[in-house]
């Protein structure tokens, strides 16, 4: 099975070449035969990463270890759903990953433009191609530079396969983390197509909004996926890690939000040209820095060049990965500053108080943003260069800056929704802005006279922003749903969604803004109005956090034989003014580490990987989190102790005698069994970490609500159905002419 | 006013306010940042400033209590620089693994940590290449 999928990879680093090869002879020559045969070729691309991404799968559910990443990477006692996704924990099988999610979005738009486009899809087909053949090679590359660690199906010698696997990191055992990696990939690998349509337009001088129309869909799904994968990332650091925040500022992270910044700036940015013929510069440069950043994250992740959490060990992929990063900006640069001429803009913006304006401030504030986050997570090596002292920013400094940024965009996706195409009168500026004006001022005085709003100006600031812009997109829902129901009659309902399915892209994009305002009150509100507080107790004891009083009511144990591993915990009583609030029950899981000092059994369990399991109850308008950590320094002697018997223990008898062994592995059972009774029976006082973060919960509903509007404004509505049949009946007739 | 006039204050306006932010960006940002050193060029540097200190937490280092003690010595070894620590643990911190803690030193030479400072690399499953140390199966990164 292994040695297919290792012939697949292999057939379809040959097959990308010819994709390239021919699609290129196929847009010089203009001979459908060659365009056809490319298309064709990439298919076929797809099928043969399509067996290999199986194969490898394979490999890790059947706990293949003959395979130097399935024995790097899962276990036999690895729960099911992990070995699945075990594969993209390794650099090798994400680089598979990369190129298996490239072969079907390109397939995808492949297929869809089959009968469209005909001057832009071979060089498109070259491009998605070229792009494939680059990572494919990085992964054949391995076979060659076995150190790279790039090859997925690199074998271990039959001497050295192992009976056990390293198994996937604890931290990692989480469905959010399973799914994170390959939603942040497919984000990244989207967004190669409508850049490939881009070059594709530069290159045969067809810059109008017609390789826009065919790929913007493509540039949603990217951003979907990228939300998604941000979105994931930011509830498994909250869910998971003991630490109790979302986003840190860390330069992955940073890598992410990069592309996702300059993407949603583009998803602005080509209405203006499909609508007006604007901004031609401005939306291939977007997308060509949204492709860069897109492989720049890939980068980051794996260059380890940055200091940074999720630092992956150096690796060596990162020299090729940069060449390709330099040939695509410069490339692209030339290819640009040639066309410039093609690329002038049909018209003028005609008045600063248009929804062509309004988006291009939006589109500046987005860049800013990206800017400045770029400059803080590159800093470190900007200061090195200049100072030659490395040095790092916090996230004090990015929040003083993203913040007022954040507030102008929240503000502008409640505007843009209220002023029109090309200008507007002073009578539509009052009827559009009353109302959510009014709110947004009734807001803020709500919040300054109830909730102390003056304490923290940018929160005040930013919830007035959201109000602002939901008052603004709930009055154009109302108001189109009056004028439908004034046109047609029926019921509410059945008005809001006829107007709402006849312009999806709009009222998509609408559902977007309110996702994205709850999400940004979350935020605001948990950030600034956080309470929290450290208490170190015993069973019994009390402690006040706030307005709520937390009681430690009794320590829990539990062993699990199957994950090896032992989880000391407490259940804790919150209470406010007397009234049982929850009752949450934080543990911290102790992991045996499997590259323990045999001879030291039981220390190995508490040196190996340690994860918090943390207590919450999330509420509307509150969640209540708190993560324990044990003080088992009492533990100490007992540990030592066990540790020197079970040594000379081991001593004793002849390792091959299996009775000795099974005895020997008994008595430490029983001694692990013995310390679970004693943390029960005589309790080690424990650091209990108690948290209120206010609206966290929004910052997840918000998210969700804004993934749910962007697929809904992808979504085919039926005029795309029409276009499509009418596509397919004119390629028919085209090729029945020439047959006559 | 003609609108190719217009056109250009606007511009100049738009870049000067893009110039501003930038030079505000980056005069911020090198008063803001924190050096980064490994413990060695912080014993070297000497009490009273702060650093962000990147180093190995040193074997037999770490004692539970209070507040949490431990060594941190540079990637390739060499004299641990004792630590004191207040706040959240990361899950992955233990002894052998990259920190990242800030804070200065005090008259003692004892690394005086920022409460919930300290930051643990990440221990994913992508290892480099395993060392010497047999024990190690999965290096950190």
């Amino acid at each position: 099975m292994s040695a297919l999928g290792a012939a697949a990879l292999a057939a379809a680093l040959l097959t990308s070449i010819y994709t390239v090869v021919s699609a290129l002879i196929g847009a010089r020559t203009g001979d459908r035969r060659w365009v056809d045969s490319s298309r064709r070729a990439y298919y076929a691309v797809f099928g043969l990463l399509l067996v290999a991404v199986v194969a490898l799968e394979s490999a890790f559910l059947r706990s293949d270890f003959s395979l130097e990443l399935v024995a790097g990477n899962s276990s036999t006692t690895t729960p099911t759903l992990y070995k699945a996704t075990a594969m993209w924990g390794s650099q090798a099988g994400s680089l598979l990953l990369w190129a298996f999610v490239l072969s079907i979005a390109g397939s995808a738009v492949l297929y869809a433009t089959r009968n469209r486009l005909r001057e832009l899809a071979p060089w498109a087909t070259a491009v998605m191609a070229g792009v494939a053949t680059f990572f494919i090679g990085l992964m054949m590359a391995g076979t060659i530079f076995p150190s790279a660690e790039t090859y997925p199906f690199a074998a271990l010698a039959a001497a050295q396969v192992p009976l056990e696997g390293a198994g996937l990191n604890p931290l990692l055992r989480h469905p959010a983390m399973a799914i994170h990696p390959p939603m942040l990939y497919s984000g990244y690998v989207f967004f190669t197509v409508p850049f490939a349509f881009a070059i594709a337009a530069l290159i045969t001088r067809r810059v109008d909004a017609s390789w826009i129309r065919s790929t913007r869909r493509f540039a949603l799904i990217a951003w979907v996926f990228l939300s998604l994968g941000l979105a994931l990332g930011a509830r498994w650091s909250y869910s998971e890690l003991g630490w109790g925040g979302y986003w840190a500022w860390d330069p992955v992270e940073n890598a992410a939000l990069l592309p996702w910044l300059t993407g949603t700036a583009f998803i602005h940015s080509i209405m203006v040209q499909e609508r007006r013929g604007m901004l031609r510069v401005w939306n291939v440069s977007l997308i060509v820095v949204t492709f860069a950043l897109s492989l720049l994250g890939t980068f980051l992740v794996r260059s380890g060049v940055l200091q940074s959490i999720h630092a992956f060990g150096e690796s060596k992929v990162g020299p090729p990965l940069l060449v390709l990063i330099a040939t695509v900006l410069i490339g692209s640069t030339l290819l640009i500053i040639s066309r410039l001429d093609d690329l002038r803009s049909e018209r003028r913006i005609d008045s600063l108080l248009s929804r062509e304006s309004m988006f291009l401030l939006n589109n500046l504030l987005f860049i800013g943003l990206a800017v400045i986050v770029f400059w803080g997570t590159f800093f470190p090596l900007i200061s090195e260069a200049f100072t030659g002292q490395e040095s790092s920013l916090a996230a004090p400094w990015y929040n003083r800056y993203t913040t007022p940024v954040a507030i102008g965009l929240l503000f502008l996706a409640g505007v843009g929704p209220l002023v029109a195409w090309r200008r507007v009168d002073p009578a539509g500026l009052r009827r559009a802005f009353a109302v959510p004006l009014s709110v947004a001022a009734g807001a803020g005085v709500l919040l300054v006279a109830f909730a102390d709003g003056l304490a923290e100006p940018f929160a005040l600031a930013l919830f007035v922003a959201g109000a602002f812009t939901l008052a603004a997109v709930g009055q154009e829902l109302w108001r189109g749903t009056a004028a439908r129901r004034a046109l047609s009659g029926g019921s509410p309902l059945s008005a809001f969604t006829a107007l709402i399915t006849r312009n999806r892209r709009r009222y998509g994009g609408y559902i977007v803004h309110i996702g994205i305002a709850l999400l940004l009150i979350g935020v605001a509100a948990s950030s600034s109005f956080q309470t929290s507080r450290d208490l170190r107790l015993e069973p019994g004891d009390s402690g006040t956090v706030g307005d709520y009083s937390v009681t430690y009511v009794r320590p829990t144990s539990e062993i699990d034989p199957v994950e090896q591993k032992i989880a000391f915990g407490a259940i804790i009583d919150v209470r406010r003014d007397g009234e049982q609030v929850a009752l949450l029950s934080p543990s911290r899981e102790y992991f045996a580490s499997s590259a323990a000092d045999p001879s030291a059994p039981l220390r190995g369990f508490f040196e190996g990987e340690a994860t918090s399991e943390v207590g919450r109850k999330e509420g509307a308008a509150r969640d209540i989190w708190t993560a324990v950590q044990p003080d088992l320094s009492s533990f100490d002697p007992v540990i030592d102790r066990g540790d020197a018997l079970f040594a000379r223990l081991a001593k004793r008898v002849d390792p091959a005698d299996e009775a000795a062994a099974g005895f020997i592995a008994a008595q430490q059972g029983q001694a692990i069994r013995s310390l679970a009774d004693r943390y029960l029976n005589e309790t080690p006082p424990a650091e209990i970490r108690f948290n209120v973060n206010p609206f966290v919960i929004w910052i997840w509903i918000g998210g969700i609500v804004a993934m749910l509007g962007a697929l809904f404004a992808l979504w085919p509505g039926a005029e795309a159905r029409r276009r499509r049949v009418s596509d397919v009946y004119a390629a028919k007739l085209a090729r029945e002419l020439q047959r006559t | 006013m003609d609108p190719a006039k217009k056109r250009q204050i606007r511009l100049v306006v738009a870049l000067s306010a893009a110039v501003l932010l930038a030079v505000a960006l980056i005069y911020t940002s090198f008063n803001a940042a924190n050096d980064a050193m490994e413990p060695s060029e912080l014993l070297a540097a000497g009490p009273g400033t702060s650093f962000d200190v990147t180093g190995k937490v040193a074997a037999g280092s770490v004692e539970n209590g209070d507040t949490l003690r431990f060594g941190i010595t540079d990637r390739d070894g060499g004299r641990a620089v004792p630590v004191v620590y207040d706040g959240i643990v990361p899950d992955p911190f233990r002894e052998g693994r990259e920190v990242i803690v800030t804070g200065a030193l005090n008259d003692q030479g004892v690394l005086v940590a920022e409460k919930d400072s300290l930051i643990t690399k990440c221990p994913s499953k992508f290892a480099e290449e395993h060392g010497d140390d047999p024990n190690v199966i999965i290096e950190d990164g």
